[in-house]
């Protein structure tokens, strides 16, 4: 301590007397802290460069296609293919900040801290959950938000044409929300299973990367049955089956699109059943998790 | 109202380790020292305390609460400092006790406030600005003994607060144990295998050992009356317990020295007048607390 010339009263310990909040704002505090963790808030000058990063790479992307459409009146990119072509990005963002939020305290030994407070033990593993989703869906929500407002303030039909294109705007981010879901369940299931986080990062970036060739091999089966439900082996190739069944044209211009058949219903009840088994498997880790 | 009250505690972990056995125990509010070896079981307890772990069988209850049924009233109530390393390297110790304040459910600003007050009465002041991976170890404990108190509880449970400090360290965490447990009105459950760590700051002693309870008394109650003399003399060692027996005085052989129990001031006196009267050259005479220690170690021969 420094030398000081005032006067220090010590007050002594006080109590506390006031309120106590409940579960609702707890699990806000926690959701937040988790938020800021995901894009370096509250950490070092390193654990900001790679979130901002890919924010601005994202960001940049979005306004070159305005910046495109508005000059030459050429859509580049919808705004649900914005989501598809981001994807990969995406991934690796969350191969790094799934870690973060749940490896790091696995590792740190700070879960004691967590559970032996007045918390629910699903809610940890929850908030962390829908923060990595939050900045997932923010991450591809947000570039459409910049390209949505350079196309409405250059459109040429009026408060018609912006209507019009929020029309198109909000599958889009519904779409983002898929994928956001998707990607977060995954990521943090796995991030949950290790303290270390390169393992995590790794296994986060494995499941995306080493389920793409089983689709390549089912797609070329010699049974159209097979073929149409191949896109379900890989989590990202399940994602776009489900954007071509639910979006069509606003994904695919023209009738592209994953050769999924009618079993578009198929894939997205899978791709809610993928997202409700890893939040399962993710409320017993923690189970397991609290108790030491 | 018991601070802690458990009957007939038993838990039996899946495999079949036992880890505690038939514990019935009340007590007091106070500074109460919960003693035992490593694998005594006392981490057990405390997570049973928290409502972590659901016991076997028996009951427990925690400032009247039971915590297999009412979980978070009694975590919200109950501070704990855990033994091993629960600290994340890059956070720094005013953001960390914050949000853990905030998780304890404390509004924001109230959550920032007291945990600058918990961290100043640990002794941390502008360090809790630097993330805590460049702390000390005496400096981590200390961040772990205040996130521990940020929500103001009723009951803090320590469990091995002095593990890895050096001995000027450990002394300073107890004083501070000791502080809270007398100045700031809160309770404290302070696990240890130093028996001669906890018995210096305790009310209570609760000695376990292989699941099964020992002992648990007031420290007053252990050691009263068992206040002795020692007094040494280079030679005539015979003469003067002879001598000392005579006038009724209750002897004891212990090697070199002479044991007498001290009864009041007189007994000062007496043996003063014993050595002056048969000419021996006293080395010295002083005063010994009897250490909890050996009245364990009567108690229990058998253990090591």
């Amino acid at each position: 301590m420094s030398e000081s010339t005032g006067v220090i009263h010590d007050i002594g310990y006080q109590r506390y007397s006031g309120p106590r909040l409940g579960r609702g704002p707890v699990f806000a505090a926690l959701y937040l802290h988790g938020l800021r963790t995901v894009f370096g808030f509250g950490r070092s000058a390193k654990a900001k460069i790679f979130p901002w990063l890919v924010v601005g790479i994202v960001i940049v992307v979005a306004a070159v296609v305005a910046a495109v459409r508005s000059q030459i009146g050429q859509v580049v990119l919808t705004y649900a293919q914005f989501a598809d072509t981001m994807s990969w990005l995406i991934i690796f963002f969350a191969a790094v900040a799934a870690p973060e939020l749940v490896s790091r305290d696995l590792r740190s030994g700070v879960l004691p801290l967590y559970f032996s407070r007045p918390l629910a033990r699903s809610d940890y593993p929850l908030a962390k959950l829908l923060a990595l989703v939050t900045a997932l869906w923010l991450l591809l929500g947000g570039p459409q938000l910049v390209m949505f407002l350079g196309a409405a303030f250059t459109t040429e039909e009026g408060p018609r044409g912006v209507w019009n294109e929020l029309l198109d705007l909000l599958p889009g981010l519904l779409y983002a929300g898929l994928w956001a879901a998707v990607f977060g369940a995954i990521g943090v299931l796995i991030a949950a299973l290790t303290g270390k986080r390169a393992f995590a990062a790794g296994g986060i970036v494995a499941v995306f990367l080493m389920t793409t060739p089983i689709v390549g091999i089912l797609a070329i089966l010699p049974a159209q049955t097979i073929n149409e439900l191949a896109f379900l082996a890989s989590p990202m190739t399940m994602v776009n089956g489900v954007g071509t069944w639910a979006l069509g044209d606003l994904l695919f211009e023209g009738g592209g699109g994953l050769p999924i058949g009618g079993f578009g219903p198929l894939y997205a009840l899978a791709a809610v059943l993928l997202v409700a088994g890893c939040v399962v498997l993710l409320l017993a880790r923690y189970r397991k998790v609290a108790t030491r | 109202m018991a601070l802690i009250a458990t009957e007939s505690l038993t838990k039996t972990y899946r495999g079949g380790v036992t880890a505690l056995t038939d514990l019935t125990v009340v007590v007091e509010p106070g500074i109460v020292g919960l003693v035992g070896a490593n694998g005594a079981g006392k981490s057990t307890l405390i997570k049973i305390l928290l409502g972590l772990l659901p016991p076997t069988n028996g009951q427990v209850r925690v400032l009247g609460l039971d915590p297999t049924t009412q979980p978070e009233q009694v975590r919200a109530r109950v501070g704990y400092m855990p033994e091993h390393e629960a600290l994340p390297p890059d956070l720094t110790a005013a953001e960390l006790v914050t949000h853990l304040g905030r998780v304890s459910g404390l509004p924001r600003t109230v959550a920032r406030e007291r945990a600058s007050e918990a961290l100043r009465h640990v002794g941390l002041y502008e360090e809790r600005y630097r993330p805590v991976g460049g702390y000390s170890t005496g400096m981590k404990q200390r961040v772990k003994l205040a996130q521990a108190l940020v929500h103001d509880p009723d009951l803090l449970l320590l469990d091995e607060p002095t593990n890895g400090l050096d001995p000027a360290g450990r002394d300073a965490m107890l004083a501070l144990i000791h502080r809270i447990g007398t100045e700031f009105g809160i309770s404290v459950l302070v696990c240890s295998h130093l028996l001669g760590e906890v018995e210096r700051i305790c009310d209570t002693l609760v000695a376990i050992d292989g699941g099964r309870l020992l002992r648990a008394d007031r420290i007053d109650a252990m050691t009263s009356a068992t206040d002795v003399l020692a007094v040494e003399v280079s030679e005539g060692t015979e003469e003067l317990a002879a001598h000392l027996a005579a006038l009724r005085l209750p002897v004891r052989r212990d090697g070199r020295l002479l044991l007498v129990e001290l009864a009041d001031d007189d007994t000062y006196d007496q043996i003063l007048g014993a050595v002056a009267e048969l000419d021996l050259p006293l080395h010295r005479l002083d005063q010994r607390r009897h250490r909890v220690a050996e009245l364990f170690a009567t108690r229990e021969p058998s253990h090591v």
